[in-house]
């Protein structure tokens, strides 16, 4: 187990760039853009003349709001907060392409791997780390500063309301920053599962690519994804060639960015529980419904045999 | 004394070259073994399948582990320095060794900081930012600090300056090297090792050609610098190398009588470079 965190902490410290200063950076740049709207919007409604804060007709939409409004405004403050996450997941899905790609490669090509080969360590549990690195430990660095901003944006959002009369903390109160919360930190053992065929994929390319992993994982779906179209293979199963595309080639390089699995299962949740998509698409109710789904647990098993692979060729592969 | 490394019949086949071909060798516990052989006669191959980075057929024992199988045991014993630039680029000092003394359960933390302390090396530094000699430095102070029964060197000081490559086998001699450790080292640099070697081995095409301890060698190789008058005369007792300096002939025998030899001129213990060009003719013919 100790061998494990310092396997996991070794590549933090090798990746600090994509684990943690990449999604610092992104949410940096997310509150300064939004900050900048701010400004432009409040700098255009001075020149213009409209000062909607100050007449008190916003005041006056608040004091009639109902109960239901209410929630309204809070998911919408919930959303403020999301969307936050939102930039910082799309860059963390790049960040985890790219590092399970490199993370049995890099070390092969620089001949490093020699010297790690070189320490009582099993091929298994490195790999495993790897796999623990790109899946639990970048997206909980992500998760939690995506909350750092999401709560900065929300505090800046109050703070340029509040000058233009309106309570801050009537409207903080509304929102579900806590739930926000979980709901974002309960997805990750989900992500973590949904994303195990393509993470193993993309680390067996890895592991086994003499040179250009990156051209091996992503030819070899595409092309295969090329023949079965011009051949209509998937007729011999009664099945439309879009199920190629999406349940193959899709879910081995794509379901490594978070929240792909979001549409399936928000559809899937609709069916059985009928009525509109609840705004709050994080609902961990709504998120853990892609348990119930075959192609998360086929694709759990696909995954694990390619990890078991990738550990093969970690061990076996013999080109330093 | 125990027996550290046993092989027999150690066969490689890569897809258009034997590069061990039923190799057979024996290494005892407190020897430091040179293993010398020209450029793809498999050195590598060799030192490979005794650390299990790859696979091979015939038998293969390394401190009573199977290399193949049990590698994650076996590398708690054996240490290895595979040549200078394998470190990785973006490892800092202090990283490595927080690293190594996490994961290895021989690792002597103090003896490693003792170790830094006399170099220039500093906590915060990243390999990328050290020349090839202060890797080296770090790499050894790493392993050196290991209690570890058989430490495997391939190509360690290539490319390094002179300076180096003294201290690199003079830190290994003095603060390292025991009667229970054992060392394999292969190097071009011959000279440089041939002091320190207690034992040589000679690989050529993937057969160990020569395999004997110092002493052995200087028994049965001697070098007789023989006047022109007596060359016919030496040459007449098939001599394995003969070379011209001087006017004079220097013709190296194996397993010659000693008397005899010296009527000829005067006798000395070949240079393990002599005598590894001697054996290695027409390799690359």
């Amino acid at each position: 187990m100790k061998t494990f965190y310092w396997l996991v902490k070794r590549e933090f410290w090798e990746h600090k760039g994509g684990f943690l200063w990449a999604p610092v950076i992104t949410g940096g740049i997310f509150l300064l853009l939004n900050i900048m709207t701010i400004i432009t919007a409040e700098v255009l409604g001075a020149q213009h003349g409209i000062n909607f804060g100050a007449s008190g007709n916003l005041r006056h939409v608040i004091d009639n709001m109902d109960a239901g409004d209410m929630s309204h405004v809070g998911m919408a403050l919930d959303l403020a907060m999301y969307s936050a996450m939102g930039l910082i997941v799309t860059v963390l899905g790049f960040v985890i392409f790219f590092y399970c790609l490199g993370s049995l490669y890099d070390d092969r090509r620089d001949r490093s791997i020699l010297f790690w080969k070189s320490l009582p360590i099993s091929d298994t549990g490195t790999v495993l780390a790897k796999l623990a690195s790109a899946t639990l430990l970048a997206p909980m660095i992500a998760v939690v500063v995506g909350i750092v901003v999401g709560m900065l944006q929300l505090i800046i959002l109050a703070i340029v309301l509040s000058f233009h009369g309106i309570n801050v903390w009537q409207l903080l109160v509304l929102a579900h920053p806590f739930r926000v919360m979980a709901n974002l930190v309960g997805y990750i053992p989900i992500y973590l599962l949904w994303a195990l065929p393509s993470a193993g994929w993309l680390m067996l390319c890895s592991a086994w690519a003499r040179g250009k992993p990156f051209l091996w994982a992503i030819a070899l779906p595409i092309a295969s994804g090329l023949l079965v179209t011009w051949f209509d293979v998937m007729g011999l199963f009664h099945l439309p060639t879009g199920w190629f595309w999406s349940n193959i080639v899709g879910r081995g390089l794509l379901s490594v960015f978070p929240g792909t699995n979001i549409a399936l299962s928000a559809s899937h949740f609709m069916e059985n529980h009928g009525g509109e998509p609840s705004l709050d698409i994080m609902n961990l109710s709504q998120t853990y419904s892609t348990l119930a789904l075959p192609q998360m647990w086929i694709g759990i098993i696909v995954g694990v045999a390619l990890i078991a692979a990738a550990i093969w060729f970690r061990r076996w592969r013999d080109d330093s | 004394m125990s027996t550290v490394i046993t092989a027999s019949g150690l066969t490689k086949q890569y897809k258009t070259s034997m590069a061990l071909d039923h190799a057979s060798f024996q290494v005892e516990s407190g020897r430091i073994v040179g293993l010398i052989g020209p450029n793809g006669a498999g050195k590598t191959t060799a030192l490979k399948a005794i650390l299990g980075l790859t696979d091979f057929t015939g038998d293969l024992n390394v401190l009573g582990f199977d290399p193949r199988k049990q590698r994650d045991k076996l590398m708690e014993h054996v240490c290895f320095i595979a040549d200078v630039a394998v470190l990785p680029r973006w490892l800092r000092v202090r990283e490595a060794v927080d690293f190594v003394a996490n994961v290895h359960p021989r690792f002597n933390r103090a003896k490693c900081e003792a170790f830094l302390a006399r170099t220039k090396l500093q906590p915060n530094q990243r390999v990328r930012q050290m020349s090839k000699g202060m890797i080296v430095q770090l790499h050894l102070a790493l392993v050196m600090a290991i209690d570890a029964r058989l430490l495997i060197l391939d190509e360690p000081t290539l490319g390094l300056d002179i300076l180096y490559r003294k201290q690199f086998y003079q830190n290994l001699l003095e603060d390292y090297f025991d009667e229970n450790k054992t060392i394999i080292v292969t190097t071009h640099q011959v000279e440089e090792v041939e002091h320190i070697l207690t034992d040589l081995m000679f690989i050529r095409d993937g057969k160990i050609v020569l395999d004997a301890d110092m002493d052995a060698i200087g028994e049965r190789f001697i070098e007789v610098m023989v006047n022109a008058d007596k060359a016919d005369a030496a040459r007449a007792l098939k001599p394995i190398d003969e070379r011209q300096v001087f006017g004079k002939s220097i013709f190296l025998f194996d397993g010659a009588s000693r008397a005899q030899l010296e009527t000829f001129g005067e006798i000395r213990r070949p240079s393990v470079s002599d005598l590894f060009v001697a054996t290695m003719k027409g390799t690359y013919a």
